[in-house]
């Protein structure tokens, strides 16, 4: 007999038992859309860290001394020894090929202080260049230029969540706020970058002229400047990076490459996604775990079915269908459910995706990838637990199928 | 020996194995059967009949003996073979009917055409729609079985044993589960298939029923203990019009 007629005779079957065919669908169903909602959630997250990871800025380097191998040595006077220092952040301008900007950092934090609000924030004092690394510009107001570093003048450009929290619905603008007592004129509110990797909010930040911070805030305290460097190009990122090490090594002597900390943005960015990598396994293998569980559903309910119908089968077979007949027409029932719930599974699943990007906000992509891995997956299992009670059926004695009861 | 035109068995034993015990329930029967015979076969419960035409009906094999049906030997072909012939050559009527549920007549009466080689849907739907006017039942072709009477699901059953023109059919207890009135339309229509020239093989145990078979042959133990011709069978259609009818009792 023909295959489309045995495809015929098993659609008829199916939806003779219309309940029971969406119900064991509905294993298929929700299995094939985890696999797809989780797949699609993980890449959303994938996505989502690399947002962070560029919110840093373009081939963005970042060089610090290592402090805990310092501290194996003898304790440095302050701001001394093997730190990194402006003359340092200078040369790496000046005498490495391939880097477009540097800028020292000095992290610092404090309180904030305007009228009779306060606010506890990250204050960093930076070099003009700085905001270029970080594409960093102005929303209001106006950022500060060169001459205020040089002078070392008291302006600062604040994050959303500082001007959020320091003045609510007042223009921050040209107003003075007080850090750590000393006031300081805020010249405009920088664009928002979110979190960043480690779930920090980049926008709870305070920047100032790291000559300003050095005198104003750090004077007569111990200072960490580390160094914020971008390269051309993302090509040039591994030479610059070995280049500056080398760089700092000749300028300190006697030091060792452990003392330094080079690290780019690409390191980060692979610690990120490898931690974003691992989560999308973990869903999508518990997506494919239920998908499993609806596999055996499947076979659950074929098995019942073929004991239910030994009667039909064995009519079947007393009028002229062969042992292969019965065979495909069980078989095809169950890819035919597997499949079907396949389909009704991705819709499922891209209906869940979406809602989920509408709500949570987060930018889920669903991967053809991931649609071709449940379609192919949800017909494998469809003819693998398909394949036992079909052979059951397919085996079965005529004269026992006819006279059972 | 006599030529047989179309079903010849020899030495046709089949025996059992029910745990230590052999159960030998056919011992040896030589049965010649023409073109075109109405035959009953009759016998009490183990007397080895359901057996035979389990052999009859290719359904089984026999453990001994041969078996030529329509002059095709039959007894040693494998599964994949004796389907086919079962397809092709054999009508089969079945004492609870054995209709597919939630399919309708129509539907069951296609299911052989279904198994069989190359038929466009539209020769199917008209012999199987000619199966069932045979029968009187153009009228019920949607219907499923369930909302059909026992009567009338035995009739879709004989249109079904018809579809594919068997070269003879085999009814087992056909009139077992239906009442008196409704068994003897039943055996009516197999006049009329008789008449038609069609070759029917009757199992029952129901003397009255065996009457209406123009030859009858008894099993006991295995054996064929009597095969006479029937020179004036019953009539069936004589015999309804003679019946009241139930609503006549009714009143």
């Amino acid at each position: 007999m023909s295959l489309l007629g045995i495809i015929k005779i098993a659609l008829k079957s199916l939806t003779r038992n219309k309940t029971r065919t969406f119900l064991t669908m509905l294993g298929i169903i929700i299995g094939v859309a985890a696999v797809i909602a989780m797949l699609a959630i993980g890449q959303g997250a994938k996505k989502i860290v690399e947002d962070q990871v560029n919110s840093m800025g373009t081939n963005v380097i970042m060089v610090s001394s290592n402090f805990m191998s310092q501290q194996s040595n003898v304790r440095q006077a302050q701001g001394g020894g093997n730190l990194i220092n402006i003359d340092d952040v200078n040369a790496v301008n000046s005498e490495i090929d391939g880097v477009l900007y540097t800028s020292p950092v000095y992290n610092s934090w404090g309180q904030l202080k305007y009228e009779n609000k306060n606010w506890r924030s990250g204050i960093t004092g930076v070099g003009v260049d700085y905001f270029l690394i970080r594409g960093i510009t102005a929303v209001e107001g106006d950022l500060f230029y060169n001459s205020d570093v040089e002078n070392g003048t008291k302006v600062c450009v604040i994050g959303k969540t500082v001007a959020d929290n320091l003045f609510g619905d007042i223009d921050p603008v040209d107003k003075i706020i007080r850090i750590r007592n000393i006031p300081f004129t805020v010249k405009g509110v920088m664009n928002s970058k979110g979190e960043n990797v480690m779930g920090m909010d980049q926008d709870d930040i305070v920047l100032a002229p790291y000559s300003t911070v050095e005198t104003r805030l750090l004077g007569g305290r111990w200072r960490f400047m580390t160094m914020m460097v971008s390269a051309e190009s993302k090509d040039r990122i591994q030479v610059v990076q070995q280049d500056i090490l080398n760089l700092l090594q000749s300028r300190h002597r006697g030091t060792t490459s452990e003392e330094f900390m080079v690290r780019t943005q690409t390191d980060v960015a692979e610690t990120a996604s490898s931690v974003s990598d691992t989560m999308t396994v973990l869903l999508a293998s518990i997506a494919g775990i239920s998908l499993l569980v609806g596999g055996i559903g499947i076979m659950n309910i074929m098995l019942v079915s073929v004991t239910e119908r030994i009667k039909e089968i064995g009519i079947r077979m007393a009028v002229g269908a062969h042992k292969r007949d019965v065979l495909m027409q069980f078989i095809i029932e169950a890819v035919t459910i597997s499949i079907l719930g396949g389909i009704l599974g991705i819709l499922l699943g891209l209906g869940a995706t979406s809602l989920v990007g509408k709500y949570m906000q987060w930018s889920v992509t669903v991967t053809s990838f991931s649609i071709f891995l449940s379609v192919g997956f949800s017909c494998a299992i469809g003819i693998f637990f398909g394949w036992y009670p079909a052979r059951k059926a397919a085996n079965l004695d005529l004269i026992d199928a006819l006279r059972y009861e | 020996m006599t030529q047989c035109s179309l079903i010849s068995t020899q030495g046709i034993t089949k025996t059992y194995q029910m745990g230590e015990f052999q159960v030998h329930a056919l011992r040896g029967i030589d049965l010649c059967i023409q073109k075109g015979e109405f035959i009953a076969i009759m016998g009490a419960s183990g007397s080895g009949k359901t057996t035979f035409m389990n052999l009859l009906g290719c359904l089984d094999r026999p453990s001994e003996g041969s078996y030529e049906l329509d002059g095709i030997a039959v007894h040693n072909m494998n599964s994949n073979q004796l389907t086919q012939v079962r397809n092709e050559k054999i009508g089969y009527v079945f004492q609870s009917f054995y209709l597919l549920p939630r399919t309708t007549a129509l539907e069951n009466v296609e299911l052989p055409l279904l198994y069989t080689r190359q038929m466009s849907n539209k020769d199917r739907l008209e012999r199987a729609l000619g199966a069932l006017d045979t029968v009187g039942l153009s009228d019920r072709t949607k219907h499923f079985p369930n909302q059909l009477s026992g009567g009338q699901q035995q009739r879709v059953a004989i249109a079904r044993a018809i579809v594919n023109d068997p070269v003879f059919l085999l009814a087992d207890e056909p009139t077992g589960n239906l009442d008196s009135r409704t068994g003897i339309e039943v055996m009516a229509i197999f006049q009329e298939l008789h008449q038609r020239g069609k070759t029917i093989i009757l199992v029952t145990h129901e003397l009255e029923i065996s009457q209406y078979a123009d030859r009858i042959i008894t099993f006991r133990d295995g054996l064929v203990i009597s095969d006479k011709p029937n020179p004036n069978p019953r009539n069936a259609k004589e015999d309804l019009v003679k019946m009241p009818m139930l609503d006549e009792l009714q009143e």
